[in-house]
């Protein structure tokens, strides 16, 4: 597969309000780096993505879609990451089957206080997309970039 | 069986049990079987059909029907009464409402599959202990029953009626199926070859909507596909693979309601396996979170609107499998 | 129309030195539906507020797009910004540009393609946003405080005060904390005991405060206002309402070999024990893990001289659960274990020890009734080496980057004592350097060195090795000197860090707070809100936030508790409008929705809907409980029709900044 040195890919994080926002706040304090590329969607709780959103993304030419939420078991809604884990891995599961590359999906549990565990999710999410090349395959021709 | 069908229909009608009955008639050529309502002794007399080409399944139907004034009658193939329990929990039909005869199921016979041997201008077609007997307009044909099963009926889930108000004929178990062993067989592909075969696939579909409109999970007052403010209503593709996003949707919308009953893929005029789909959820959904059968009852909690704090993380899909 | 004002901050350098502001002005302001777009230096200002209302009124805007700092620091601000001028604060969004952008990025033209990015999802965000109405929820009136330290005293005295009802949850046998265990406290050299027990005597006595003693958070649930948490009674075996803390199954126990932890193991307790002559509640507690009836079942001995009757073997963990308004977090710190640091050989020379051990060597009450005398031999020491930052201002793995703030003073402190008590006896510390910032702490260290000739040596201890006589051979340098020294010690103390308690960070999870890398609670603000945690309704009292001495500890406490009780006095808080409806014409009434509610929000009714055939027909529909409603959104996404939205974070909305990111 040829790799382009200079692709730079679009990323949509989804981000929980209570976590991994406030993780993804934190990493920005204590000025930790992770690539440009990532472009954060505040949500109230990672159970409010769609994923509808998520291959909206993809349609739209997204490269790497990454879901963040509150560890199990600390949502801040007692339970709305538990029915994201279900849907996600679904979800995911489905898009494999239909030949999706796997390192453009990702969900990861970033808790308020890892701001350092934030930044190394996104510097290994681009990473793996970057490897990846442009995603191609769901791809919404009406939608690519002039 | 038919006349057992069409004598116990009239009693009904005769005792004021039922009002009207939903069943089956001949369309536009004599082996498109079509559902249709009924509401008097002559006209079941005149036209109600169940043979082996009556393959619909008329659960859906019974949404709008067992909100109308008084009681139907529904005769539901094994198949069926998953679909109806199923609809009957999401208090989509009004279980009062319709009187449920559980009637044998399958295997039916599809007629694209003996158009398939060449065999044009169809008149009808007869079971004869196995053979089929079919009449042509350029004279009478033969082929091996089993050679023009259908699809749906190839794995066959379950004899058995999951809920019923009366029986004709036997009640039948669940049935051992093999019906995850196209799944798996993708599965074990690697993920370009996977693309290429649902890109092969998805790429014939002409978005007739079909699928959506017989499938008896798609039941929403206002489809998201029709409704503007979804951000996802229809607009012409550019590339027809395109509409994938639309199957994906779909899968997923139905995923934990899908009773498997073949439907969507019985009435794709391209021949998609879109049943494939829906069968790769009901398999993720077995192996990872407990079997689950939609329909078999009316008040287990629906897999993706349950959760367990030890559900394995999506990180799963990259650990198993071929990529 | 829309008629939008974007308003790009600089916040000083913070923005401006990464992110080209007045590019990303410009951008925007060619974006669809932007009537204006302005930068400037500080826009939560007076003045930069009121650039934004003056627009809104002059521009008539309908909606306001502030690429700033995070959402969860200002959204507020400029939500009251927008109110005052007449706008909706709804229709206010952030583009976080500061944590998620120019403090993260180096490269200034990246990062300002980034900022221009996040605006225009702002921007195409703020275009579908409608007004919102805040509903009220009412505040329960009773506060609870995790950890009984001083300043989990302090803050539940003073919330008590005012006039709440206030639970201490500590999860020793007794409140007290660190401070119970410390002898003389700087630059005073007051009595820890005499100014502490009082105050833990207050809190037992006052009406207001109830006492949670050998007790656990063990979860919490709810919001501001608004928290259930259920606390875990750990079972004592002891029945708290009828000891009366005479200490004769104490002295009665056969079971005499349980190290002490109050003494930091330097001598051993009874297996059913009171911490210390002074323990708030004075209540009995056995422990299980050395008590002979309970692992054997056969002593019995404390409940046959139990005249009170209050010997429980089979009581078991008990939880309940209670509503509180507030929390107070005040789980304080621990010092670190030096074991890992071979070169002070603290793990196998008794004769080393750490500040809180000597501490209780020199206290009235600790292993020696006060004499100073070495653990090994319980001899006079007649040389004693101190050595600062263990493990503080550290960067490898085995310590902490941070000062540790109180060891410096407590070093001198020591110093002081031993001096004062002992004057044949010479004190050396060694250090990098001497921190003594606060009122009257210099003139304390002053006093140590000049007054009380201790040697303070600039420089570390390399190596501290026992030797066959009994003696410490301390091998150091001398900075200032630049010379290397042995020292013949009989006694070395180590200054260690101090670390938060264990269990902070499994509590911070269920608080849904933030927390640092050396997981100490992350304040609100770092300048402006340095007692409150960034989730509303928590709040942070004493070392918890970071190392403090007692003073700060009291005064932050306090801080702490008038937050606390700011909190309390109102009877309703205003809710969050951004929750669940449901489309009724689009409602197929599946319950999906109830289904996934963790609120039970959502409940079903039928309607009579006329149908496009002008018939009537009865449906089942959806309808959410907007004051139960707490906006998760879990329901829009298990409804299949689409019918079930979220206000403020729709489904269009979310797609418009999905597009905005991807095109």
């Amino acid at each position: 597969m040829q790799v382009n040195e200079n692709f730079e890919p679009v990323i949509v994080a989804f981000c929980c309000n209570w976590c991994s926002y406030a993780g993804a706040d934190l990493s920005g304090t204590n000025r930790l780096n992770y690539p440009s590329n990532v472009k954060i969607i505040r949500v109230p709780c990672s159970c409010r993505v769609n994923p509808m959103f998520i291959l909206r993304a993809f349609q739209k030419g997204a490269d790497g879609v990454i879901l963040c939420g509150c560890h199990p078991g600390d949502c801040h809604y007692t339970s709305g990451n538990y029915f994201t884990r279900r849907r996600i891995t679904l979800l995911y599961s489905m898009l494999d089957f239909l030949g999706i590359e796997r390192n453009r999906t990702r969900l990861e549990w970033v808790s308020a206080a890892e701001g350092a565990k934030f930044a190394a999710v996104m510097n290994q999410f681009v990473e793996d997309v970057k490897k990846l090349g442009p995603n191609r395959r769901l791809e919404d021709l009406r939608c690519r970039k002039q | 069986m038919q006349e057992a069908m069409i004598k116990r229909a009239k009693e009904l009608l005769a005792d004021g049990t039922v009002n009207r009955v939903m069943g089956w008639k001949r369309g536009e050529f004599s082996y498109d079987i079509t559902p249709a309502v009924f509401e008097t002794a002559e006209e079941l007399d005149a036209e109600f059909v169940c043979d082996d080409l009556t393959q619909a399944n008329v659960s859906k139907y019974l949404i709008k029907e067992s909100r109308k004034e008084g009681k139907i009658l529904a005769l539901l193939k094994p198949c069926d009464t998953y679909s109806f329990n199923q609809l009957v929990k999401e208090h989509r039909i009004i279980r009062e409402n319709v009187y449920v005869i559980g009637i044998p199921g399958g295997p039916k016979i599809d007629i694209e599959k003996i158009k398939a041997k060449e065999i044009s201008g169809i008149l009808s077609v007869k079971n004869e202990d196995y053979t089929l007997k079919i009449e042509t307009i350029y004279g009478t044909e033969t082929m091996p029953y089993y050679e023009a099963i259908s699809g749906k009926c190839e794995n066959c889930k379950s004899k058995k009626h999951v809920v019923f108000d009366e029986l004709i004929g036997e009640d039948g178990d669940v049935l051992e199926s093999n019906r995850f062993e196209m799944v798996e067989k993708l599965e074990n592909m690697t993920a370009q070859e996977r693309y290429d075969f649902w890109r092969d696939q998805l790429s014939k579909c002409i978005r007739c909507n079909a699928c959506r409109n017989v499938c008896p999970a798609c039941t929403c007052e206002n489809c998201v596909f029709d409704n503007p403010k979804s951000g996802i209503d229809n607009k012409a593709a550019a590339d027809s693979f395109e509409e994938n996003m639309f199957h994906i949707i779909r899968a997923f919308h139905v995923a934990g309601r899908c009773t498997d009953c073949g439907e969507c893929s019985r009435v794709c005029p391209q021949n998609i396996p879109l049943h494939l789909l829906n069968r790769k959820f009901i398999k993720d959904i077995n192996s990872l979170y407990g079997e689950y059968q939609a329909g078999a009852d009316t008040t287990s909690r629906a897999p993706l609107n349950d959760y367990s704090t030890d559900d394995c993380e999506p990180s799963i899909v990259h650990e198993r499998g071929v990529e | 129309m829309q008629r939008i004002g974007v308003f790009v901050c600089h916040c000083g350098t913070n923005i401006a030195a990464t992110v080209d502001v007045k590019a990303v002005a410009e951008a925007l302001g060619h974006e669809a539906g932007v009537v204006i777009s302005q930068d400037y230096q500080y826009m939560c200002s007076e003045s930069g507020q009121d650039l934004v209302k003056n627009a809104i009124k002059e521009h008539n805007l309908t909606g306001v797009v502030v690429c700033s700092c995070s959402p969860r620091m200002h959204e507020n601000t400029f939500r009251k910004a927008a109110a005052s001028a007449g706008l909706n604060p709804y229709l206010v969004e952030i583009a976080n540009i500061r944590e998620q952008c120019s403090w993260i990025h180096k490269d200034i033209a990246s990062a300002t393609d980034k900022a221009i990015v996040l605006g225009k999802a702002a921007v195409a965000k703020v275009h579908l946003n409608a007004p919102l109405t805040a509903g009220e929820s009412p505040v329960v009136k009773r506060a609870l405080v995790i950890g009984g330290g001083i300043a989990g005293i302090q803050t539940a005295l003073d919330i008590a005060e005012a006039g709440f009802e206030v639970d201490i949850v500590e999860k020793e046998p007794t409140i007290g904390g660190k401070m119970a265990q410390i002898d003389k406290t700087f630059p005073t050299l007051d009595c820890a005991a005499c100014i502490l027990t009082p105050k833990m005597v207050e809190a037992a006595q006052n009406e207001k405060i109830t006492i949670h003693s050998f007790s656990e958070v063990a979860d919490v649930k709810g919001f501001v206002g608004n928290f259930t948490v259920t606390i875990k009674k750990k079972a004592r075996f002891v029945d708290e309402t009828k000891c009366t803390g005479c200490g004769l199954c104490t002295e009665k126990c056969p079971m005499k070999k349980v190290p002490n932890e109050f003494n930091m193991g330097l001598d051993n307790r009874t297996a059913v024990y009171i911490p210390f002559a002074q323990a708030v509640p004075k209540v009995a507690t056995i422990d299980p893990n050395y008590c002979l009836m309970l692992k054997n079942g056969k002593c019995g001995v404390c409940s046959k001289v139990c005249t009170a009757g209050a010997i429980d073997y089979k009581q078991t963990d008990k939880m309940i659960e209670q509503k509180y308004g507030a929390i107070v977090v005040a789980t304080g710190f621990n010092p670190i274990k030096p074991d890992k640091y071979d070169e002070f050989a603290y793990s196998y020379c008794p004769d080393v020890v750490t500040s809180l051990e000597l501490e209780r060597l020199m206290n009235a009450a600790g292993p020696n009734g006060g004499t100073l005398l070495r653990p090994s031999d319980k001899t006079h020491p007649h040389t004693i080496v101190f050595v600062q930052c263990v493990g503080s201002r550290c960067d490898d793995e085995k310590g902490k980057p941070y000062c540790s703030k109180i060891c410096c003073m407590y070093t001198a402190k020591h110093a002081m004592l031993i001096r004062e008590k002992y004057p044949d006896t010479e004190v050396y510390v060694f250090y990098i350097d001497v921190r003594t910032p606060g009122k009257n702490f210099d003139e304390f260290y002053r006093r140590a060195v000049e007054q009380y000739n201790v040697h303070y040596i600039k420089g570390m201890v390399g190596k501290v090795t026992p030797k066959a006589d009994g003696k410490i051979d301390v091998q150091a340098s001398d900075l200032l000197a630049n010379e290397q020294l042995h020292i013949n010690a009989d006694m070395v103390v180590l200054a260690t860090a101090i670390e938060p308690d264990k269990t902070a960070r499994p509590l911070a999870t269920m608080l849904t707070t933030q927390m640092d890398t050396n997981d100490f609670f992350t304040e609100a603000h770092p300048k402006l809100r340095p007692v409150e945690s960034a989730t509303a309704g928590i709040f942070l009292s004493g070392a918890c936030q970071g190392p403090k001495d007692i003073p700060e500890t009291v005064a932050q406490a306090s801080a702490a508790a008038a937050k606390a009780i700011g909190l309390l006095c109102k009877n309703s808080i205003t809710c969050n409008p951004c929750v669940a409806h449901s489309d009724e014409l689009m409602c197929n009434g599946c319950s999906a929705c109830e289904k996934v509610c963790p609120y039970g929000a959502i409940t079903y009714q039928d309607k009579e809907f006329r149908m496009p055939d002008r018939s009537t027909a009865i449906r089942r529909v959806a309808s959410v409980n907007p004051a139960v409603c707490q906006g998760c959104g879990a329901c829009t996404v298990a409804c299949p029709s689409g019918a079930m939205d979220l206000n403020g974070f729709s489904n269009s909305q979310i797609m418009a900044e999905v597009d905005a990111i991807c095109k």
